[in-house]
């Protein structure tokens, strides 16, 4: 295990020597102390490592993340894991708006809850919360899958293309386009899937699902407002 | 009529300066299908702009440098205020970015081999990367758009700079559309999307919303590519006093400024003609921020929207300008809307200069396309030798000039070398009005 203290070695040394470990390294377990709510941490690894950060996090943790499993011991700012493209971010506590946005892939696990415009534009990240999500999350989504084991809020999937949102609780209010879907057999076993690698201990039948109902996919003027 | 009134002189029918045939045509064509016209390419509109500038040229009390045979350096560096590597230039003319999506892969390759040819830097655009115009692209500025389509941190390290787009000139506030009819198999893998669907581009980034968010956004970036990229900031022609000035709060290593002639693949009409300014107003506001700031030249300002000539070249640059970018220019080097192909405008009901439904994929010149048979009559070579003999003459014609002025580096020119012939433009650029030294709101004359 290696430890860095990010107080006292700072941000640029932190991530230039998490960039430097290789496909290859034997130093695959790294403990970040002291992030005292610093952004841009562990942004853009690109190697198998596990980094546990002790605390809280600003703005865009784990931003850009590509095969490493970065884990949060507190809450993140916003912007957690935008654009990863794969990997895993756990995230213990709550995460701040944009959480997961345009993620291409990767597996982003919220244990608390995550604000508003959760997945916004996301390209095929799994994201699974095990609490509520905010308004205009799954905004413009276009595939992976959302799973939110609580309730969703205002707009949910506003304008979405073919990502796939499950959820337990109740959904305040759908977004243009968005629509509940039959919960296939297909879907069941996604789910419960998804539902295991976040660690959720949810069952797969309790979740109702939505997505595109496919009428924006060409510009109509009849659906401008 | 009364037969005394036969023969009798007539008033002749007059049109109406408002409801032109045009605005009439439009008005008809609005009645008839009820949706905006969309199109591409930038403001068409009569514009104050470049042309009502002219340099004044030496005289008694400028010594000028000869034609041929004295230098006159053309070289620039773009990102010097914080990136570990700065991008060289031979020329201070970009190309401006244009997407994999809106033009065809052939098209996107031309470019980058005209600009390496001529030692500048081409741009990716909403669409992503492709290996082609990275391959021909000796320096490559990559697009970092509000739609992310094709964004990855390989990408991002692998590019010269990375631009961040917050507006174009064409359409500030604005957001896009990539028509179904372009969509093809490989533009919808890159954008991560079904075949054949719409590809809205949103209008504002996902995850940041104002300056204070975008300079960690910066950072961000920064962090993720080791402080070695240069980073722009592009923004359309709104505000350029406050957009500049927080554009260099937010970080920004440049500053690109594209006016309301600045093209795009596709936007409502209204929005083209109607929001933004026009580049000459611009300039000497972006300028007057970045002096307020101590910034002038320290960070970099590239500006663009109507470039065409050396002139335009020169004159942007003697108002400040540390370089340009051209787009609609250089799709035209290409043969956009050549006369070559006027039988096939004229059978989408358009003329060779006026074809702007770029959006529809069916461009006989096969630029703006994905269509196989069209790309097919596009030859990548020959394109790129023909961009890189346009931006060569640019240069030239803006090396004469400055030379004319007395300059050994385009840098040099100020904006004392030139005058206005416009009240207008007088008023835009700050420049005297030729025959006086006042423009309007020049300090310490009254109006």
């Amino acid at each position: 295990m290696q430890t860095f203290d990010l107080e006292a070695e700072g941000l640029r040394a932190l991530n230039a020597t998490l960039h430097a470990q290789s496909a290859h390294t034997n130093q695959t377990h790294w403990q970040i102390i002291n992030p005292k709510g610093s952004h841009a941490i562990a942004v853009g690894l690109d190697a198998p490592i596990e980094v546990n950060i002790k605390g809280s996090t600003g703005y865009y943790c784990a931003g850009m993340n590509k095969q490493a499993t970065v884990h949060v011991h507190g809450s993140v700012g916003p912007g957690t894991a935008e654009n990863m493209m794969s990997g895993m971010v756990v995230v213990e506590g709550d995460a701040s708006q944009y959480a997961g946005a345009t993620g291409h892939g990767g597996t982003l696990v919220i244990k608390g809850n995550a604000s508003s415009r959760c997945g916004i534009s996301m390209k095929g990240i799994d994201i699974i919360v095990h609490g509520n999500i905010g308004h205009m999350s799954a905004f413009m989504a276009q595939s992976g899958n959302l799973v939110v084991c609580g309730d969703a809020g205002d707009a949910l999937g506003d304008s979405i293309y073919e990502a796939r949102l499950f959820v337990r609780g109740s959904v305040k209010s759908l977004g243009a386009d968005c629509i509940e879907k039959e919960m296939r057999p297909e879907h069941v076993a996604i789910l419960e899937e998804l539902l295991e690698r976040g660690q959720c201990d949810a069952k797969a039948s309790e979740f109702r699902r939505y997505g595109s109902a496919r009428q924006l996919y060409n510009f109509n003027i009849d659906n401008a407002y | 009529m009364k037969d005394e009134q036969k023969g009798a002189p007539r008033t002749l029918p007059i049109q109406s300066a408002t409801f032109s045939n045009p605005i009439n045509a439009e008005i008809r064509r609005a009645a008839a299908t009820g949706i905006y016209d969309i199109r591409g390419g930038g403001a068409k509109r009569k514009l104050p702009h470049f042309d009502d500038l002219l340099f004044l040229g030496a005289s008694m009390s400028r010594y000028p440098l000869e034609g041929y045979r004295e230098k006159c350096e053309t070289n620039v560096t773009l990102g010097t205020r914080f990136a570990k590597n700065p991008i060289q230039l031979d020329i201070p003319v970009t190309i401006a970015g244009m997407s994999f999506g809106a033009l065809s892969g052939g098209a996107k390759e031309a470019l980058g081999r005209g600009a390496t040819l001529a030692g500048t830097s081409t741009t990716t655009g909403d669409g992503g990367m492709t290996p082609e115009e990275r391959g021909h692209s000796s320096k490559l500025v990559y697009q970092y758009l509000p739609s992310r389509y094709g964004m990855n941190p390989d990408d991002l390290r692998r590019a010269d700079a990375i631009e961040i787009v917050v507006g174009q000139g064409a359409k500030p506030g604005g957001g896009g559309m990539l028509l179904g009819q372009k969509i093809s198999d490989r533009v919808a893998e890159m954008r991560n999307l079904p075949k054949g669907i719409d590809q809205r581009s949103a209008c504002r980034h996902p995850d940041w919303t104002g300056p204070d968010d975008l300079e960690i956004k910066i950072l961000e970036l920064r962090e993720i590519t080791n402080w070695e990229k240069p980073i722009y900031i592009k923004v359309g022609g709104a505000r350029p006093y406050f957009d500049t000035t927080l554009a260099v709060k937010a970080g920004a290593d440049v500053v690109v400024l594209d006016g309301m002639q600045g093209g795009t693949a596709a936007t409502q009409d209204v929005f083209i003609e109607h929001v933004g300014q026009p580049i000459l107003a611009c300039i000497r506001e972006a300028v007057r921020a970045l002096q307020d700031l101590d910034m002038h030249r320290e960070v970099q300002l590239v500006v663009s929207g109507g470039i065409r000539t050396g002139a335009d070249v020169a004159k942007a640059m003697a108002l400040g300008a540390d370089a340009v970018a051209i787009g609609t220019a250089a799709l035209i080097a290409l043969g956009d809307n050549d006369p070559k192909w006027e039988a096939e405008y004229n059978a989408l009901g358009t003329t060779a200069g006026a074809y702007d439904d770029w959006h529809e994929g069916q461009d006989p010149a096969g630029i703006t396309t994905q269509d196989p048979e069209l790309m097919a009559r596009f030859d990548p070579i020959e394109g790129g030798r023909r961009l890189n003999n346009y931006l060569k003459v640019m240069t030239l014609e803006a090396q004469t000039i400055a030379r004319a002025c007395g300059k050994n580096h385009l840098h040099n020119l100020e904006p004392e070398d030139l005058c206005a012939l416009t009240l207008e433009a007088a008023a835009m650029a700050k420049i005297p009005l030729a025959g006086t030294d006042w423009y309007p709101g020049k300090p310490g004359t009254s109006y």
